[in-house]
């Protein structure tokens, strides 16, 4: 796809997560805008995957470690292909599948890793990432983190391993929208610098603005990329990002939006009501 | 145990490419030959177990077979959420090896002391609970979870512990092994307390109390029908284990003896007190202090005994 084709899919896909939320009083509106164009960037065009073959041993895996930012991934997920989409009606019902957090590989064809809890995602990829090597596979792990995650201490640990092990096939990607559940990230735990940190904890860093659909293509191309270490990339986003009455303000890390909000967001999106 | 554990392990990685063996910093020199067949396959993760746990759960998922070893509380306690989340909630097949188990390390302190790992981890969905009772139940036990298609922990001693099976035994999850028969009392005991309890039933032999032993390997799944056999055939039923009795072996053959029907055997439990142990001492210090010597044990079961025969 073009990036102008990835473009418009991002403003779509952040229309159906707003409808889905105000439909089914899904929260973590905010996280799930932040990170939308990171996952189409790293759906349609960065990660080999066959919707088709899920278990596919080679295959690209996947972790959404900030595991409150499902509802943006289920609706990827449906239109990369991995479920119909109609699956998605029965979102938030009761004995269904799609709730606010991933299920596990079992639960839902493609999911990698179960996540909701913080911390656990991506030190879970660098096990599937060192798993690669040691099968003598070639797959790539991008694990995507959101900032308040970066307070768990596991997240730390792994870092470390993943330096001294110089797993070069694991990415990882902070949605670093500047804000957690219930204040400024940086305020909360001081998370900057940010990209330093990695660095410091011997990644290969990189600050990209997490809304630029170019720029986050061109990183996630080159996996690995000769740095001969593991792949940080800080991502610059705003928390509710393409509508303007959510952007950057943290009530939308649990508001639901009315009937009215849903038809101004999507005038906004550029997406038809 | 742990050089027994050293060793099937090793011998388990060379047969099976998809054994990978993860170490929080311990047993550098005890897994030199493990790493000298399979190099790629040993990792020290370093002191930083929560993401040890994770990243063994990301490759079990990947279709290795990744067993976890370091001391007791470290890989337990230490780490819960991670075995939760990331091992029982995906039923990924990681094995847990805990050495150094109970009161081993008694001499380092409660923080090295780990009398709540089974209780806390039996509560878990998918996890089996093995305490191998020697060698030879390690070794055997060792093989039938890596047989096993789902999370197990092992809590293994430390050194030294005398073979109670002659052979080889076989193992299957959820069963028990009649270590020495008898008709009156029946010891039950799960992990290093093995000995302690063929020498406890020897002593009530000398009283003329007939003592059976049976050893528990597993303590998640219970093995329920030995159960039921037990506590109808004998008077009086002894639960032993270094470990807490609240949640452990004791407390799983209470909660289930609570649904039976009038068993005709009484339990009593031998386990740690509910309190942290301040005082320096060894592990057979340790284990007096709370009445986990085959003295006690024998006195107390021959107590009973001698009180429901008056009765």
């Amino acid at each position: 796809m073009s990036i102008e084709e990835l473009r418009r899919l991002a403003s779509e896909i952040r229309a159906r997560i707003i409808e889905n939320s105000h439909k089914t009083s899904t929260p973590h509106l905010g996280s799930c805008l932040s990170c939308t164009d990171i996952l189409v960037a790293a759906y349609f065009h960065a990660l080999r995957i066959d919707p088709t073959k899920p278990r596919d041993p080679d295959r690209d895996r996947f972790i959404l470690s900030k595991g409150h930012g499902a509802a943006a991934l289920f609706q990827v997920r449906a239109i990369k292909g991995f479920y119909p989409e109609k699956m998605l009606e029965n979102y938030g019902e009761d004995g269904g599948i799609f709730a606010e957090h991933p299920p596990t590989p079992s639960h839902l064809a493609g999911i990698e890793a179960a996540t909701g809890s913080l911390g656990h995602g991506m030190p879970m990829g660098l096990g599937m990432a060192m798993a690669a090597r040691i099968q003598r596979q070639s797959y790539n792990v991008i694990a995507l983190m959101s900032d308040g995650e970066c307070n768990e201490g596991s997240i730390w640990e792994a870092a470390m391993l993943a330096a001294s092990q110089k797993v070069e096939r694991l990415v990882a990607i902070v949605d670093f929208n500047k804000w957690q559940a219930t204040g400024r990230s940086e305020e909360v735990l001081a998370l900057n610098p940010l990209a330093d940190k990695w660095r410091a904890f011997g990644w290969d860093a990189h600050e990209v603005d997490g809304h630029d659909m170019k720029a986050l293509v061109e990183l996630l191309s080159r996996v690995p990329n000769g740095s001969g270490k593991p792949i940080a990339i800080v991502a610059h986003t705003v928390k509710g990002k393409g509508v303007s009455f959510m952007e950057d303000d943290n009530n939308w890390h649990y508001r639901i939006p009315t009937a009215d909000e849903v038809v101004r967001a999507k005038q906004e999106l550029g997406v038809a009501a | 145990m742990r050089n027994a554990f050293a060793d099937e392990i090793t011998k388990l990685a060379a047969a099976d490419k998809r054994v990978v063996l993860l170490s929080g910093d311990i047993g550098n020199n005890l897994f030199n030959k493990f790493k000298d067949i399979a190099p790629d396959r040993f990792y020290n993760c370093g002191v930083a177990e929560a993401n040890m746990m994770s990243v063994a759960a990301g490759m079990a998922l990947c279709g290795l077979r990744p067993i976890i070893y370091t001391i007791t509380p470290f890989t337990t306690t230490r780490c819960f959420e991670q075995i939760r989340v990331g091992v029982c909630y995906h039923q990924a097949p990681v094995i847990i090896v805990g050495t150094g188990s109970g009161l081993s390390y008694a001499e380092l302190g409660p923080t090295h002391h780990s009398c709540e790992d089974m209780a806390i981890l039996r509560v878990l969905p998918h996890m089996t609970v093995i305490a191998p009772g020697d060698v030879p139940e390690l070794r055997t036990g060792l093989r039938a979870a890596l047989k096993h298609n789902g999370p197990v922990y092992m809590r293994i001693g430390k050194k030294g512990e005398p073979n109670m099976h002659a052979s080889e035994p076989d193992f299957k999850i959820g069963k028990s092994f009649t270590i020495r028969p008898g008709t009156d009392v029946c010891l039950i005991s799960t992990g290093v307390m093995l000995p302690v309890a063929v020498e406890a039933a020897k002593m009530l032999e000398q009283q003329g109390i007939s003592a059976r032993v049976e050893s528990f390997p597993t303590v998640k799944p219970l093995d329920t029908d030995a159960l039921k056999e037990i506590f109808q055939k004998n008077q009086v039923v002894a639960s032993i284990e270094e470990h807490s009795r609240l949640g452990g072996l004791g407390g799983s053959i209470a909660e289930w003896l609570a649904a039976q029907d009038a068993p005709r055997a009484r339990l009593v439990q031998f386990g740690t007190d509910d309190t942290f142990m301040h005082e320096i001492g060894v592990t057979n210090y340790a284990r007096a202090k709370f009445g986990l010597t085959a003295e006690n044990i024998s006195r107390t079961v021959a107590a009973r005994v001698t009180a429901r025969r008056a009765a």
